[in-house]
């Protein structure tokens, strides 16, 4: 007997379903070990964590809401993973976004609210989108690994919005605290059905539809794409390579810089450090899941900000809110790992061939 | 400045750059058998809890110290059954197993949270060598760990470049296939490496915990997992160099504590983000030095037995 591992030639596809689930259920299982260790009831929690994402109308408004930030940064890492470009510079990008973003609203709140919006918008779509060329430029130009320089960034930004908010922009009223003043209720994204869902998902979906159109239809996505599956082949065909990268970065950390307007125009009303709270690694696991489909991403989207609602619902029941970012890393592993079983065929060998006596001979 | 300001200044330099050394001689060890680890990041922080918390619960650090070396080993192994049992992609893994780290120390550190830890380790004056004028305080009155990392580094580089064991190390990594032609059990390796190298890496999270800060608190690593990585490139995965490195960023920290102690205009917050652009700057340069900075061969690269 031998257990014998073959590459596939198809999937068959009730493994491109189960997989999933299973690696889901394990992650699951295994944080509940650690749930349990910390002195809480693993199943209770879990129920806990369930109804603070999906038990009420308001519970679920609280997933949308979270997701929000999730999908248009993801939607971002997913247009960079067509050309095998890794964007983990996604929380860097956000507080550019919401940096610039904040900037029109704090020193032009007169402005006309569409102009003032739409204002905040592409100035937040600009400097995400600008973060990432910089730090991709290395990258692109010296061959320098994008996922270390993308990730610099992220400190970079991170110590620049703290200076901001705790020096020229502080709040001139609440001095003690490391946020800016709030801002003025025209330079507010609407909110709809009473819940604190805002015009942001109205953004994920366009953006979306706008980013499928651009990757499946247009000439440059098809350039993307050729870029992603040989460098070699699209230096050959003629394409110009480092154009098409720069203007992928460009859109990627853009879409990362709307989902920093989005945060700080939806929900906080003021830029504050912590802004981008782990959405961009978050977004990147969300592509790392989901690949570079727009409509996987908004569908992934939502199960990761429901984990983030229901970990921090799960703070009630005595476990620490980290325990989202424990099931995503976990998640992440055992989706990857079952990626394996796509792949590969294992079987076990019991045929009495000569091998199989020689094997139990000895 | 005077001399012994000057002094004072080396003996930070090598404090704030060992956790570093740790770090990147871990990850070049990983990488030279073939394995991009860029979970060094969540290593650590695995690392700089299991040390803290078991140094505090047996009020003894050696214990912490071994605590963390053996949740490192754990940690390398998970990663060697995702990278080399189901062969995954390792970038995807890496970001993994940092979320991961990420999450796991802040969950299992709460109860730690700010706590000063009582038995640190402290600083032991080496007779003689303390006694040379400008490098020997910065250099021979450290801490047992400092120590350890001085006489890891030539171990590493010798073992590596001059011995039989190194060079099969630096085959599995260039060339897998003629590596396992020879006979050598490339899985074992790999197992075998990742974990030793995750258990280093982890001394260089304890380091952070047990020595040089010494408390815990969420990411306390800060980025020093990342500045490790691109290290590794910078050296050419040269043990040697590594060190070099580690202690530019180690100068580069002890250069600003002494800037904001001497008084001046320049906001901390812009202080604090040099570390993160000399990382990007020592890429830049190896870069340039070798057109593309070349690594192991078959690095972040599977290893298919039966072939294609």
């Amino acid at each position: 007997m031998k257990i014998k591992i073959e590459k596939r030639l198809d999937v068959p596809f009730i493994l491109t379903i189960l997989l999933p689930l299973i690696a889901v259920l394990i992650a699951f299982a295994l944080s509940g070990i650690l749930i349990k260790t910390a002195g809480a009831d693993p199943i209770a929690a879990y129920k806990t964590m369930w109804s603070g994402a999906f038990g009420s109308t308001y519970s679920f408004s609280e997933t949308v809401v979270a997701s929000i930030p999730l999908i248009l940064a993801g939607l971002g890492v997913g247009i960079a993973a067509h050309a095998k470009l890794w964007n983990i510079g996604g929380e860097g990008q956000i507080m550019m976004g919401a940096f610039a973003a904040s900037g029109l609203a704090l020193f032009y709140p007169d402005l006309p609210r569409p102009v003032l919006l739409g204002g905040m918008m592409i100035l937040g779509f600009l400097a995400g989108g600008l973060w990432a060329v910089i730090a991709s430029l290395p990258r692109i130009y010296l061959g320098i690994n994008e996922i270390i320089t993308t990730m610099m960034f992220n400190f970079i930004a991170g110590f620049w919005v703290s200076y901001i908010v705790q020096g020229p922009w502080r709040d001139p009223i609440l001095v003690a605290f490391p946020f800016t003043a709030q801002f003025d209720k025209a330079a507010w994204l609407p909110r709809y059905f009473g819940t604190r869902i805002h015009l942001g998902l109205g953004m994920a979906l366009v953006a979306a539809v706008v980013i499928t159109i651009l990757i499946y239809k247009s000439k440059w996505g098809y350039e993307l794409r050729v870029i992603g599956g040989s460098l070699k082949a699209a230096n050959y065909s003629g394409i110009n390579v480092k154009k098409s990268l720069l203007l992928a970065m460009l859109l990627s950390g853009g879409m990362a810089g709307l989902a920093g307007m989005a945060e700080v125009s939806g929900i906080l009303h003021r830029l504050q450090e912590g802004i981008a709270a782990g959405a961009g690694f978050s977004a990147f696991i969300l592509v790392a899941l989901a690949g570079g489909n727009p409509f996987g991403i908004i569908v992934t989207g939502l199960l990761l900000g429901a984990l983030l609602t229901g970990g921090t619902s799960a703070q009630t029941m005595g476990v620490p809110p980290q325990i989202a970012d424990i099931l995503q890393g976990l998640i992440l592993f055992f989706a990857l790992a079952s990626s394996f079983f796509t792949r590969y065929r294992v079987w076990i060998d019991r045929s009495k061939d000569k091998s199989a006596i020689v094997d139990s001979g000895d | 400045m005077d001399i012994h300001m000057f002094s004072a200044l080396l003996h930070t330099m090598v404090t704030a750059g060992t956790p570093i050394v740790y770090a990147a001689l871990g990850e070049l060890i990983t990488e030279r058998v073939g394995i991009l680890n860029l979970g060094v990041e969540g290593v650590m922080l695995i690392g700089s809890v299991a040390g803290f918390a078991a140094a505090s619960q047996f009020s003894n650090h050696w214990i912490g110290l071994g605590a963390a070396i053996i949740a490192g080993a754990i940690t390398g192994f998970f990663y060697a059954v995702l990278c080399v049992g189901f062969k995954v992609d390792q970038v995807v893994a890496g970001i993994a197993l940092t979320t991961f780290g990420i999450g796991f120390s802040a969950f299992v550190g709460k109860p730690w949270l700010g706590l000063p830890l009582a038995v640190p380790f402290e600083d032991i004056r080496l007779p003689i060598l303390a006694d040379i004028p400008i490098i020997g305080e910065p250099f021979f009155d450290q801490d047992a760990l400092v120590y350890i990392s001085y006489i890891l580094v030539p171990i590493l580089w010798y073992f590596i470049y001059k011995t039989r064991p190194g060079l099969h190390l630096r085959s599995v990594g260039e060339n897998p296939r003629a590596a396992d032609t020879l006979g050598i059990n490339v899985t074992r390796m790999r197992y075998g490496y990742t974990m030793i190298g995750c258990a280093i890496a982890a001394i260089g999270g304890a380091y952070l915990t047990m020595a040089f800060v010494p408390t815990w608190f969420e990411e306390i690593t800060v980025g020093r997992g990342w500045i490790a990585v691109s290290l590794v490139i910078f050296s050419g995965w040269n043990p040697l160099i590594v060190i070099a490195g580690a202690y530019l960023f180690g100068g580069l920290d002890a250069a600003t504590l002494y800037i904001q102690a001497a008084g001046t205009n320049i906001p901390s917050h812009f202080l604090a983000m040099g570390p993160y652009i000399l990382t990007i700057l020592v890429l830049v340069l190896a870069a340039r030095k070798r057109k593309g900075g070349l690594g192991p061969a078959a690095l972040a690269i599977p290893y298919d037995s039966e072939g294609q």
